[in-house]
C-alpha cells in the first residue's frame, strides 16, 4: 500500500507537470483526490486494517494528500499568473492615445478678473454691491461732486437715455446709492459694466467694466488708503510689486491720487508693457470728498473715507498680455478657451 | 501744456537734470506726459551762407548751391528747395551730421537721420540744407514763409557755428498734463510757481512797467460792458506808432517750443503773454473800431460774423460778442474778427485783456465748433485779477521790442472786483485725514512755498491763497496741498482699523453659482454689448408688439448697431455663434448672464426696468435639442429648481416650430428654448444646426433654493420594473410620465425614460416608449403583491387614458 501511495504521488507530479490549462488541472484534482480516486479508495479501505497499521498508513496517505493539494495549489496559482499575463498582454493600450475628456467651460476673462479683484477685497471685509446700468444723472454726476459743466457730462462723452438718465460712466453711482441708503461703517466694492462714448479701437471700448470701492468709517486716513491698495496690488499682481501714489484730480475725491505699480513684467527696469518707465498706472483713488459724503447726510466731521476705482479690462489686459480690448467682446471660443 | 525749460528759467533758477525735474513735478501733482529735447538728435549741423546758386545741368527742379560754412572750404550742396537765394543764412547738414527729421515726405525715424554725401543726378552734394521741420519743429509752429522750404535764418550768426549753439536749442521742453482743477497751471508762470514750491525756490515775476508812455488811453477808446454776468472785467490799453515786423528769435523760439507759430511781433507778444500768464490777449486795429468804442454784449440770434480764420459763423443770442459802435469785432474769448485784424500797415492798436464767463465761452466754442488756445483757457475759469497785469506786460514787451509807443493808462472796467479770500484750516484735521503728525509751522511752510499768506491762531491756520488759485476754497482743498507738497510717498502705509464681514448679495451668489455650473457643463462664458441694433429682434423674427420691441433708446449712440439697450440676449448669442462658425470653430457651447432692459409701461418710474437674463447655446457634433435641454435641467437643479416642465411651442419665430419649448415651473415661465429656425440661422451665418435657450434669470433667481436638507438613505431594497408601451406618435412622453407618477403613489420611487423606438415592429404613427420604474417603501421590504397591485393600476390607467399597449420586453 505504501508503494501504491508513492506511485500516486509520483503520478500526480508527472501529470501536473504536463498540465497546461485550468480544466486539465481540475481534471487531475478530481482524478487524484476525488471520490473515485485511488487515494480515496485506499483511505476508505483502511477500516479493515489493524490499528497500528491503520495509523501508519493513515499518516502516509494524509501526507500524500497534502502533498498533492500543495502541488495543485502551486500549479493553479502559477497557471493563473500565466493566463493573467497573457490577458494583460492582449489588453494593453497605447497610453499616448488621447484621453476621453469632458471639457469644462471657461469663464470670460472679465468675470475671472472681477472675481479675483473681489476676492482680495472680500478678504479685507468689503461686501459686493451692484446697481443698474442705466442711472440717473444725479447718481452718476451730481452726487459725486462732478461740476455742472464737467466735460464728461457732454453728449460727446456720455450716452444719454433721457435728459436725466444715462448709461453709467462708472460704477461710482453704486457708492452714491449706498451712501444714501446706509449708515457708516460702509465698506463695499461695486463691479460692473460702464459706458463711455469712445469709438472702439485696440485700447478703447464704448462698454467696459470697473470695480470701484469705498470705505467710510471713523478715523479713516490716506495712510489707510495707501495700505489697502498696496495690499491689493501685491495680491493681484505679485507679492513683490511696489506701489507709487501720484497726486491727481477727480471731482469725487480730495486729495486724489493715481496708483502705479512697479512693472510686474520687467520688475521695474523698463520694457514694452510699462513703456520703459518701470511703472504701470493701475487705478485712481483718493479721500472721499466731503461734498459726496454730505449727499448721503454723513457727518463729515465724524467720518472720513476713501474710494478707488479701476478698469477691469486694463487689469485683465496687463495680467494676461491681451493687446486688443475688442477681443473681450468678440467672444471667439479660441480666445475664451485660453482662460480655463 | 508745453513748458520750454529755457523760458521757465526766465523766472526761476533751477538746476536739476530733466528726469529728476520731471519725477519731482509728477510726485507733486504736475503729471508729465513727455519730455522732449530738441538737440538730442542734432549732430554737426552748422550755420552756413549760400554764396552762389547755379542751375543743375541735368535737372530743372534742382539747384546747385555753394555754401560758406565758416573757416573751411565752401561746400557744394544740391537742393530742390525753391525759397533759397544767394546770401541766405541757413542750417547746413554736411556729410556725417545727423538731424531729427522727419525728412520731407517721410515718417519720423527713431534716433534721427544720418546725412551722407552723394551725387544728385550726377552732381556732387556734400549734404543738405535743412528745413525747420527737419530740425525737429512741428509743421504747425513753423512760420508760413519757410514752412515748405529751407529755414532761412534772419540773424547774423557766425558761419560754421553749431546750430544748437547758434539757435539755443539745447533746452528741453516738458509737456505737462494739466488737470481741470488747475487752470492756473496753463501758463509758464503757473508752472514756475509749482516748480518753486517743489524745489523751494523763489521765482521772479516779469517786468510790467513801461519806461516811456504818452498821452492818455481815454483819448483813444472807451469800454462798456452791457452784460456783467458774462464779462467780469475788461481792460483795454492802446499802443501807437506800431511797427509790425518779425519777432526776434528769442521770442519766436519760446513760442515755437511752446507749440505756437510765430506770425508777427504784435501777435507774437499777445500769444507770448497768454502763455506766460495764462490770460488770453487780443489786439484790434483801432482804425476798424467804429466810434472808438468797445461794447461787450451778447449777439443777436442769427447774426453772421467772420472770424480771423476767414470762416463766417452764425451766432446765437447767448454768445458774447465784442462790438464797436456799429458791428461785432470779436467773438469774445474765442477768436477775433477778420474785420479788425492787425495788418502790415496797422499803426495804432487796442489791447484787450478781459475776463469772460467760463461756461459761456465753453458753450460758444462748442456750438460753433471752434476751440482756440484762448477759449481753452477761458472755459476752465481764469482769475479776473490777471487782466490788468497781463495788458501791462504786453505794453512792456512792445516797448522792449521797440515795436510801438505805449499810451498811458488803461481802461479798466471791473464792476465787482474779486478779492483774495482766506480759509480757516485746522492742523489737527489735516493730520487726521492724512494719517500724519505735522506741526502748524510745518504746514505753514508748505503753504508759503505756494505763495499763500498764512497766519496762525491756535490750532487753526488762516490761509490766503493767491487769487490765481481758484481751486482752493475749502479746508479739504488745503489738505490736498499739504499732502502733495509733503509727498504722497512720505505718508505712512497702514491698514484700516475697523473690522467687518464681507458679503455677497443673493443675486450675485446665484449668478456666480450658475456660471460655475455652466462651466462644469462645458459651456464657455461670453460677454456681449448691452447696447445693440434694434434689428436683432427682427432678425429673430419676434413681432413688433413683443415685449422685446419696447426698446430703451440711446439719444446719442455711436451708430445704429448699438443704438438701443438689449431687450433679449438671444440675438447677441446668435451673433457670437455665427462669428465662431465663420471662423471654422466646429463646436461651441456658450452662455451669457447679463442685463436686459425694458421701456417702462408705467412712465412715472425714473429708470427703465432692468432684468437679468441668461442665454445658453450650442452647435456642433453631438449637440441636439436634448443636450441643451439637459444643460438647462442640470443648471436649474443646481439652483434648487427641480422638475421644470417643457411645453411644446410652435410659433416662436426664432425656433423650429416642432423643436421649441417653453420652460415652465408650474404656471411660471422661466424661459424658452429650441432649435434655431433655419431662416434665422442663415441670417446669422450659422451653417449648422444650433440650439439656444434664453432664461429670465430674475425669475429663476426668485425660485432658486439653495437650502440643503439630508434625507436618510433607504434601508429597504427597491424593486425594478421595466415597461415598454406602444402609443400614438403625438402622445408626449411627459403625458405618460404624469400618469405613471400619478398612479404610482408613495411606493413609486422613480420613473426614468430609457428608450423611444420607431421602426421595425412598430406601426406607422406609433412609437414604443420604455420606462424603468423603481418601487420602494421606506418602512418595509416590498412584497411582489405590493408592487403588482400598483404596477397593474398604472398599466390599466395608461391603457384607459392613452390607449397604450404593453409590449413584451
Amino acid at each position: 500500500m505504501q508503494s501504491q501511495l508513492t506511485k500516486i504521488l509520483q503520478e500526480a507530479k508527472e501529470q501536473l507537470i504536463k498540465a497546461s490549462s485550468m480544466p486539465e488541472i481540475e481534471e487531475i484534482r478530481v482524478k487524484m483526490l476525488g471520490k473515485k480516486s485511488q487515494l480515496t479508495e485506499i483511505l476508505r479501505s483502511m477500516g479493515t486494517l489493524a490499528p497500528e497499521e491503520r495509523k501508519e498508513l493513515g499518516q502516509s496517505a494524509n501526507h500524500v494528500r497534502a502533498e498533492i493539494e500543495k502541488m495543485l495549489e502551486e500549479k493553479f496559482s502559477g497557471m493563473k499568473g500565466t493566463l493573467r499575463e497573457a490577458k494583460f498582454k492582449l489588453e494593453r493600450v497605447d497610453v499616448t492615445e488621447p484621453g476621453v475628456q469632458e471639457a469644462l467651460g471657461a469663464k470670460h476673462p472679465i468675470t475671472i478678473t472681477i472675481n479675483e479683484i473681489s476676492k482680495v477685497f472680500m478678504s479685507m471685509g468689503y461686501s459686493v454691491a451692484e446697481g443698474p446700468e442705466i442711472e440717473t444723472v444725479f447718481n452718476n454726476f451730481d452726487a459725486l461732486n462732478a461740476p455742472a459743466n464737467h466735460p464728461s457730462r457732454d453728449y460727446s462723452d456720455t450716452f444719454y437715455v433721457t435728459e436725466s438718465t444715462l448709461l453709467r460712466t462708472h460704477t461710482s453711482p453704486v457708492q452714491a446709492r449706498t451712501l444714501l441708503s446706509e449708515e457708516p461703517p460702509i465698506k463695499i466694492i461695486s463691479p460692473g459694466r460702464c459706458f463711455r462714448r469712445d469709438t472702439p479701437d485696440a485700447t478703447h471700448s464704448p462698454m467696459f467694466h470697473q470695480v470701484e470701492g469705498i470705505l467710510v468709517d471713523e478715523g479713516v486716513t490716506m495712510a489707510d488708503l495707501k495700505g489697502t491698495l498696496d495690499y491689493f496690488a501685491k495680491q493681484i499682481f505679485a507679492p513683490n510689486v511696489k506701489t507709487k501714489f501720484r497726486p491727481h484730480y477727480f471731482p469725487f475725491t480730495e486729495p486724489s491720487a493715481e496708483m502705479d505699480v512697479s512693472c510686474f513684467k520687467c520688475g521695474g527696469t523698463g520694457c514694452r508693457v510699462c513703456k520703459g518707465s518701470g511703472w504701470i498706472e493701475i487705478l485712481g483713488c483718493g479721500m472721499v470728498h466731503p461734498n459726496v459724503l454730505q449727499v448721503g447726510d454723513i457727518d463729515v466731521e465724524k467720518y472720513t473715507g476713501f474710494a478707488f476705482g479701476m478698469g477691469v479690462e486694463r487689469i485683465a489686459m496687463l495680467k494676461y498680455g491681451v493687446d486688443d480690448i475688442r477681443l473681450f467682446y468678440e467672444n471667439d471660443m479660441r480666445f475664451i478657451n485660453q482662460f480655463k | 501744456m508745453l513748458v520750454p525749460i529755457e523760458w521757465l528759467k526766465d523766472y526761476i533758477d533751477i538746476d536739476v537734470d530733466i528726469p529728476e525735474y520731471c519725477e519731482k513735478m509728477i510726485m507733486s501733482g504736475s503729471n508729465v506726459e513727455a519730455a522732449h529735447c530738441f538737440d538730442e538728435e542734432i549732430e554737426n549741423i552748422v550755420v552756413g551762407k549760400i554764396v552762389k546758386i547755379e542751375k543743375h545741368p541735368d535737372a530743372d527742379k534742382l539747384l546747385v548751391c555753394t555754401v560758406n560754412v565758416g573757416d573751411v572750404e565752401p561746400v557744394q550742396i544740391v537742393t530742390g528747395a525753391t525759397n533759397v537765394f544767394e546770401g541766405a543764412v541757413i542750417p547746413v547738414a554736411a556729410h556725417g551730421s545727423r538731424l531729427p527729421g522727419p525728412m520731407h515726405g517721410q515718417p519720423k525715424q527713431e534716433g534721427g537721420v544720418k546725412i551722407k554725401k552723394g551725387k544728385l543726378r550726377g552732381v556732387e552734394s556734400a549734404g543738405m540744407l535743412c528745413s525747420a521741420s527737419e530740425l525737429g519743429f512741428a509743421d504747425k509752429v513753423i512760420q508760413a514763409a519757410h514752412r515748405d522750404g529751407i529755414w532761412i535764418l534772419n540773424e547774423n550768426h557766425t558761419l560754421g557755428q553749431d546750430i544748437v549753439e547758434a539757435l539755443g536749442l539745447a533746452h528741453s521742453v516738458v509737456d505737462f498734463e494739466i488737470t481741470p482743477n488747475r487752470p492756473d497751471c496753463l501758463s509758464i508762470l503757473g508752472m514756475a510757481r509749482e516748480t518753486g514750491a517743489v524745489f523751494k525756490k523763489k521765482f521772479r515775476y516779469p517786468e510790467t512797467e513801461c519806461v516811456h508812455e504818452v498821452e492818455n488811453v481815454d483819448q483813444y477808446v472807451s469800454v462798456d460792458i452791457k452784460n456783467t454776468e458774462l464779462c467780469k472785467r475788461y481792460v483795454a490799453r492802446v499802443v501807437k506808432d506800431v511797427k509790425v515786423e518779425e519777432s526776434p528769435w528769442w521770442l519766436q523760439k519760446r513760442l515755437m517750443k511752446a507749440g505756437m507759430r510765430p506770425i508777427n511781433n504784435i501777435v507774437d507778444i499777445t500769444n507770448f503773454v497768454m502763455l506766460e500768464y495764462g490770460q488770453p490777449i487780443h489786439a484790434f486795429d483801432i482804425r476798424h473800431v467804429a466810434g472808438r468804442k468797445i461794447v461787450v454784449d451778447t449777439a443777436s440770434a442769427g447774426d453772421l460774423f467772420t472770424t480771423l480764420d476767414g470762416t463766417e459763423r452764425k451766432l446765437e443770442s447767448d454768445m458774447l460778442l465784442i462790438k464797436d459802435a456799429e458791428k461785432g469785432i470779436a467773438l469774445a474769448g474765442v477768436m477775433g474778427g477778420l474785420n479788425s485784424e492787425i495788418a502790415e500797415d496797422t499803426t495804432t492798436i487796442v489791447i484787450e485783456s478781459a475776463n469772460f464767463d467760463k461756461d459761456n465761452i465753453r458753450a460758444t466754442s462748442k456750438k460753433i465748433g471752434l476751440r482756440t488756445e484762448a477759449s481753452a483757457r477761458f472755459e476752465k475759469g481764469l482769475d479776473s485779477g490777471l487782466c490788468l497785469t497781463a495788458a501791462d506786460r504786453v505794453c512792456k514787451l512792445i516797448e522792449l521790442l521797440g515795436a510801438g509807443t505805449v499810451v498811458k493808462g488803461a481802461v479798466d472796467v471791473y464792476p465787482s472786483p474779486t478779492s483774495a479770500h482766506t480759509v480757516d484750516v485746522r492742523v489737527a484735521r489735516i493730520n487726521s485725514i492724512l494719517g500724519v503728525d505735522l506741526s502748524a509751522s510745518e504746514m505753514a511752510e508748505l503753504f508759503g512755498r505756494l505763495e499763500m499768506q498764512v497766519s496762525a491762531a491756535g490750532d487753526v491756520l488762516k490761509v490766503t491763497p493767491p487769487t490765481v488759485r481758484q481751486d482752493l476754497n475749502r479746508e479739504i482743498d488745503f489738505v490736498e496741498e499739504v499732502a502733495r507738497l509733503y509727498g504722497y510717498d512720505q505718508l505712512p502705509v497702514t491698514i484700516p482699523k475697523g473690522s467687518s464681514r464681507a458679503g455677497k448679495t443673493r443675486e450675485r451668489m446665484l449668478k456666480d453659482l450658475a456660471k460655475d455650473v455652466m462651466c462644469g457643463l462645458g459651456a464657455n462664458e461670453i460677454q456681449t454689448y448691452s447696447f445693440v441694433s434694434p434689428k436683432g429682434v427682427a432678425n429673430i423674427r419676434l413681432d413688433g408688439d413683443a415685449r422685446e420691441s419696447r426698446f430703451v433708446e440711446i439719444v446719442n449712440p455711436l451708430g445704429e448697431e448699438n443704438s438701443v439697450m438689449r431687450t433679449v440676449l438671444t440675438p447677441n448669442m446668435l451673433d457670437v455663434l455665427g462669428r465662431n462658425f465663420s471662423r471654422n470653430i466646429p463646436k461651441v457651447r456658450a452662455f451669457e448672464i447679463g442685463n436686459t432692459f425694458g421701456r417702462n409701461v408705467a412712465e412715472e418710474a425714473e429708470l427703465p426696468e432692468e432684468q437679468d437674463a441668461m442665454a445658453i447655446a450650442a452647435y456642433g457634433q453631438g449637440e441636439s435639442f436634448f443636450t441643451v435641454k439637459g444643460m438647462v435641467v442640470e443648471l436649474l437643479a443646481n439652483l434648487g429648481i427641480h422638475e421644470p416642465g417643457f411645453v411644446a411651442e410652435s410659433s416662436y419665430g426664432a425656433y423650429h416650430p416642432g423643436r421649441c419649448a417653453r420652460i415652465m415651473l408650474g404656471e411660471t415661465e422661466l424661459g424658452i428654448m429650441g432649435e434655431v429656425h433655419p431662416d434665422v440661422a442663415e441670417q446669422y451665418g450659422i451653417g449648422t444646426k444650433a440650439y439656444c435657450c434664453e432664461l429670465t434669470f430674475d425669475t429663476v433667481m426668485k425660485h432658486a433654493n439653495l437650502e440643503k436638507a439630508y434625507k436618510p438613505l433607504p434601508k429597504y431594497p427597491s424593486v425594478s420594473r421595466d415597461i415598454a408601451l406602444l402609443v400614438d406618435e403625438d402622445i408626449a412622453v411627459e403625458a405618460i410620465r404624469t400618469i405613471i407618477t400619478g398612479e404610482g403613489g408613495s411606493i413609486l420611487e422613480s420613473v426614468k425614460l430609457f428608450d423611444v423606438y420607431r421602426g421595425k415592429q412598430v406601426a406607422d404613427g406609433k412609437k414604443s416608449v420604455a420606462f424603468a420604474l423603481a418601487y420602494r417603501a421606506s418602512d418595509r421590504t416590498l412584497t411582489d403583491e405590493d408592487v403588482a397591485k400598483v404596477h397593474d393600476k398604472i398599466l390599466k390607467a395608461l391603457s384607459n387614458q392613452l390607449n397604450a399597449v404593453l409590449r413584451e420586453m
